[in-house]
């Protein structure tokens, strides 16, 4: 069995893991990384891509909301190739109590969030889209921001200061002698080749999993998996990220994201996140809040929904999720449980992700007994230098001065034929939904009705796979679609479907490829 | 100015009724929202190509096969019927060269290499028949982001075919001159192969890199307007059986055949009206006086004895789902049947399962008249044709193009006979 060395253990592969991960090797020290699936694939991955500004959390949630004044500030000076600077608004509905607008307004004076109250006229010529009754509107500094280019921007960065990532890799086991951990046994999901890690200190970065990876310390940390489904519709129906100006609650935030604006969310307590099963009646709750804002939400289209799993951390038990609060925990398992060379840090959220990987990291200096500060506040991540906010456009921009000079493959999110390869060799994947997460393959209007076709062709020819790979890849690829599809095909998306089983089921009739 | 018929939608339901009935002098309208399936599907006809295997023959397999799904519109179809429809539209597009009987599939490659039964084939995709085996090579074009040769071949050397009959396929790709285009639609491929120079350059660098006896199969992009001629010089210049694979829409194939039917109804004196929406009907009690489109501008109202209502499924925008989970046929408000109840699930988890929303549609009588909530017709002048009727599994069955061809030739048929 292969054996690897390093001094900090990752595991898990989110905006956690990874900010660690860049952390602990940007001061120096030798760090691996495992994730069972692939990066950002599980809560990081799947949340409504909002920055936050503090606004959400000002009244209910103060310490969050600091925290999220100060790591938006920083983000914004150091991931801003992972930004879309849409602004946020709050704006105060029919349906929201009038009298919330000023302690709303004090809450954010008082956590220091940037806030100003513009006319509704004004906000309403901002987002012509809004419900016209609303009677109060406050601009925030919310933006939208893309998980997985934060995410790989991280792993770039950590592998260039020496890190190793390893994807696709589960840990089976802690080792542990006497009353210290010293390493993991994991294994290749892919491969099923088993390796052992011996490392000085491993940090459970696993976010809503922290509960099982503790567990094989023989720790007790009771994560309660928070679900929040959320739903991607077509286009972008608002072009700054707009709240309800209210207590947070289901259904009150439409994020415009790259082609998409994504509506959220839902906080229900669930026993496993990896069953995050999807209902009716949440999608409905959903569309209904959505109409809410924007009048005729309902008729637009949908594309497609997922739930993810809030990691939240208890102290003791709690019935309701969202009365937890939003702020992360370091916990350093050797004063907790007597257990040296182990640290979990879990709660949080995306927006403060580098805050807690500085708390961790912190905590691995300490049991290695050295000194080393952190420098993420102030290097930025690859692709970030100059400071360039992303925009929609901009890879509209790239492809313009010669429009049809190469093939493109996707043409919803414009993915052109050197572009899928080069992310196939950079990812090192010939897995359509690992390209999806790399590339947003597929995540536009026709859910990857023409371009799936192509890019299997595309790996087939150019990572020479066997025809059974490379069938196994599209089928799954449609399998994992549909999950997300089903539960919101109605209206024009609908169609949209039909005609995409016209090209699968029909044409190519992929249904019966030889086994 | 008022017809004798109306028929709502272009695609091959609404063509093949409005050209069986122009044909036989009456005057007749065609008006759609745009155009049909014919430009997403292959100009392939399949009739029934799959019940739990592959079927071998469509004539055969079909009473058993209507006996076992009783809400099928093939239960109000007979195989002499079917056949005749069949016969007729071989014969009506000559031009198109159809071939095939219904007593037996042909095995044709898709573009991932799958052997399909279908029934009737455009000659340009005749000589890729699977049945006997053969050694055939794939030709990609540089530039055609649709069509994947080499994905193609293998899957297909293991593709299961009846008889033990073998299969070897290899692939050949072309860098065809394409000027600065880098990104070139199929469509703009059969332009192209219009040109004499394309076709030189082709035949030139294809034509030492074949083997004795290769079947040589291309993208469907062998021409437009002039494809049996790009098709037969091929054939006779590489001295090699050619024919064409099917590729994602638009489908020239399709395109093809859409152009041949509406000509053809020109020519008959049909009128075919494109970009307007049917909305709502005129009607005395049973009686359909008019159906109104929503045109440029205004509404309009066109008026005729007998309507064919042929505005396609889901896809087509004929059944409309809504987001409370209500079903509606969006031209008439047809009662349907098949619907789930709103608070029932209308898809299921797996992808290729059997959905219950699948087979939603109209429901028709013999004649293919819909049927109202109590079972009787609900205009006694109005029939139904293609995938607004309820019953079929068009992907499961491949019976799409079968089913739009038959039901539009019934439509018309019945018709005809009320008339006469």
């Amino acid at each position: 069995m292969p054996a690897l060395e390093t001094e900090v253990l990752v595991v898990g592969g989110g905006s956690t893991g990874a900010g660690v991960v860049r952390d602990a090797a940007m001061r120096g020290f030798s760090a691996i990384l495992v994730e069972r699936g692939d990066l950002a694939a599980g809560t990081t991955g799947r949340f409504h891509g909002l920055l936050h500004s503090g606004g959400r959390y000002a009244v209910t949630d103060p310490v969050a909301a600091r925290e999220c004044v100060a790591e938006n500030a920083i983000l914004r000076r150091t991931a801003a190739d992972c930004i879309e600077d849409t602004g946020g608004l709050f704006v105060t509905t029919k349906w929201d109590d009038p009298a919330f607008g000023d302690e709303f307004a004090e809450g954010c004076r008082e956590t220091g969030v940037p806030l100003e109250e513009i006319p509704v006229p004004q906000a309403l010529r901002l987002e012509s889209r809004l419900d016209p009754t609303i009677s109060r509107a406050f601009t925030v500094p919310d933006a939208s921001l893309d998980p997985w280019k934060l995410v790989w921007g991280c792993a770039r960065s950590a592998k260039h200061y020496g890190a190793k990532i390893l994807p696709y890799h589960r840990v089976l086991d802690l080792e542990r002698q006497s009353d210290r951990i010293v390493g993991a046994l994991v294994e290749n999901e892919l491969t099923g080749e088993k390796a052992r890690i011996r490392a000085q200190v491993v940090v459970n970065a696993a976010g809503a999993w922290a509960g099982q990876i503790a567990e094989l310390a023989g720790c007790k940390v009771t994560v309660l998996p928070g679900k929040g489904i959320m739903i991607a519709m077509n286009h972008r129906l608002v072009n700054t990220v707009v709240n309800r100006c209210k207590r947070p609650a289901d259904g009150d935030i439409i994020v415009p994201i790259r082609t998409v604006s994504v509506i959220g969310t839902t906080d229900t307590r669930v026993s496993n996140p990896d069953e995050l099963e999807v209902t009716q009646g949440e999608v409905d709750e959903m569309l209904d809040e959505g109409e809410k804002l924007v009048p005729g939400f309902r008729e637009a289209r949908a594309l497609r929904v997922w739930a993810g799993a809030r990691p939240l951390f208890s102290a003791e038990e709690v019935t309701d999720t969202r009365e937890v609060s939003r702020t992360h925990t370091l916990l350093d398992h050797a004063e907790r449980d007597g257990v040296e060379g182990f640290v979990t840090i879990t709660g949080g959220k995306t927006t403060t992700f580098r805050l807690m990987a500085e708390t961790a990291v912190d905590a691995v200096c300490a049991h290695l007994g050295v000194d080393r500060p952190c420098r993420t506040k102030e290097e930025p991540l690859p692709d970030s230098e100059e400071r360039h906010f992303y925009w929609l456009g901009s890879r509209v921009r790239a492809r313009e001065p010669m429009p049809r000079s190469e093939e493109i493959i996707c043409e919803c999110e414009l993915i052109t034929r050197n572009r899928l390869k080069a992310a196939i060799v950079r990812r090192q994947t010939t897995n359509l939904d690992d390209i999806r997460r790399t590339l947003r393959l597929g995540m536009g209007p026709c859910q990857g009705g023409f371009c799936i076709y192509r890019a299997t062709g595309i790996l087939h020819a150019f990572e020479r796979l066997d025809q059974r790979a490379a069938n196994a890849s599209l089928l799954d690829f449609l399998e994992e679609r549909w999950k997300g599809v089903h539960p919101i095909l109605h209206g024009d998306q609908l169609r949209q479907a039909r005609l995409d089983d016209w090209i699968f089921q029909g044409l190519l009739a992929v249904q019966h490829l030889p086994e | 100015m008022n017809y004798d018929v109306v028929v709502i939608g272009a695609g091959l339901a609404g063509l093949t009724a409005a050209l069986r009935l122009a044909e036989q002098g009456q005057r007749v309208l065609v008006v759609a929202k745009g155009v049909g399936g014919t430009h997403l599907a292959p100009a392939a006809i399949d009739v029934l190509g799959y019940i739990d295997g592959p079927v071998e023959s469509p004539a055969q397999a079909l009473p058993r096969f209507a006996a076992a799904h009783p809400e099928h519109p093939y239960r109000r179809l007979s195989v002499e019927l079917i056949r005749s429809s069949l016969g007729w539209l071989r014969d009506r597009l000559a031009e198109l060269g159809y071939q095939g009987r219904l007593e037996e599939n042909f095995l044709l490659p898709t573009a991932v290499g799958v052997a399909k039964p279908t029934v009737l084939v455009p000659e340009t995709m005749a000589a890729g028949d699977l049945r006997a085996g053969g050694r055939f090579v794939f030709v990609g074009l540089r530039g055609l982001k649709d069509f994947y040769p080499a994905y193609l071949a293998d899957n297909l050397v293991r593709a299961a075919l009846p008889g033990g009959a073998s299969v070897s396929a290899r692939t050949v790709e072309l860098a065809p001159p394409l000027g600065d285009e880098g990104d070139v639609t199929s469509v703009g491929f059969a332009r192209r192969f219009e040109q004499p120079e394309f076709r030189d350059m082709v035949v030139r660098e294809l034509e030492q890199r074949l083997v004795p006896g290769e079947i040589v199969g291309f993208p469907a992009v062998l021409g437009l307007r002039h494809a049996r001629e790009v098709w037969q010089e091929l054939e006779t210049r590489l001295r090699h059986p050619v024919f064409e694979v099917p590729t994602l829409p638009p489908s020239v194939g399709g395109i093809r055949l859409f152009e041949s039917m509406t000509a053809a109804l020109r020519r008959e004196g049909a009128r075919v009206v494109v970009g307007s929406t049917v909305s709502g009907a005129e009607h005395d009690g049973k009686r359909l006086g008019g159906v109104v489109a929503q045109t440029a501008g205004r509404p309009r109202t066109y008026r005729a004895r007998s309507f064919v209502l042929a505005s396609g499924g889901f896809a087509s925008g004929g059944l409309q789902l809504d987001s409370y989970g209500r079903v509606r046929e969006t031209a008439f408000d047809l009662a349907l049947v098949g619907v789930p109840s709103p608070d029932a699930p209308r898809f299921e988890p797996g992808y290729f399962d059997e959905h219950p929303i699948a087979r939603a549609g109209v429901a028709a009588d013999d004649e293919l008249r819909p049927l109202d909530a109590e079972g009787a017709p609900a205009f006694e002048n109005l029939h139904v044709a293609g995938a607004t009727l309820a019953g079929a599994a068009p992907w499961r069955e491949a019976s799409g193009n079968g089913l739009s061809l038959a039901t539009g030739y019934a439509a018309a048929s019945a018709i005809l006979e009320r008339t006469s």
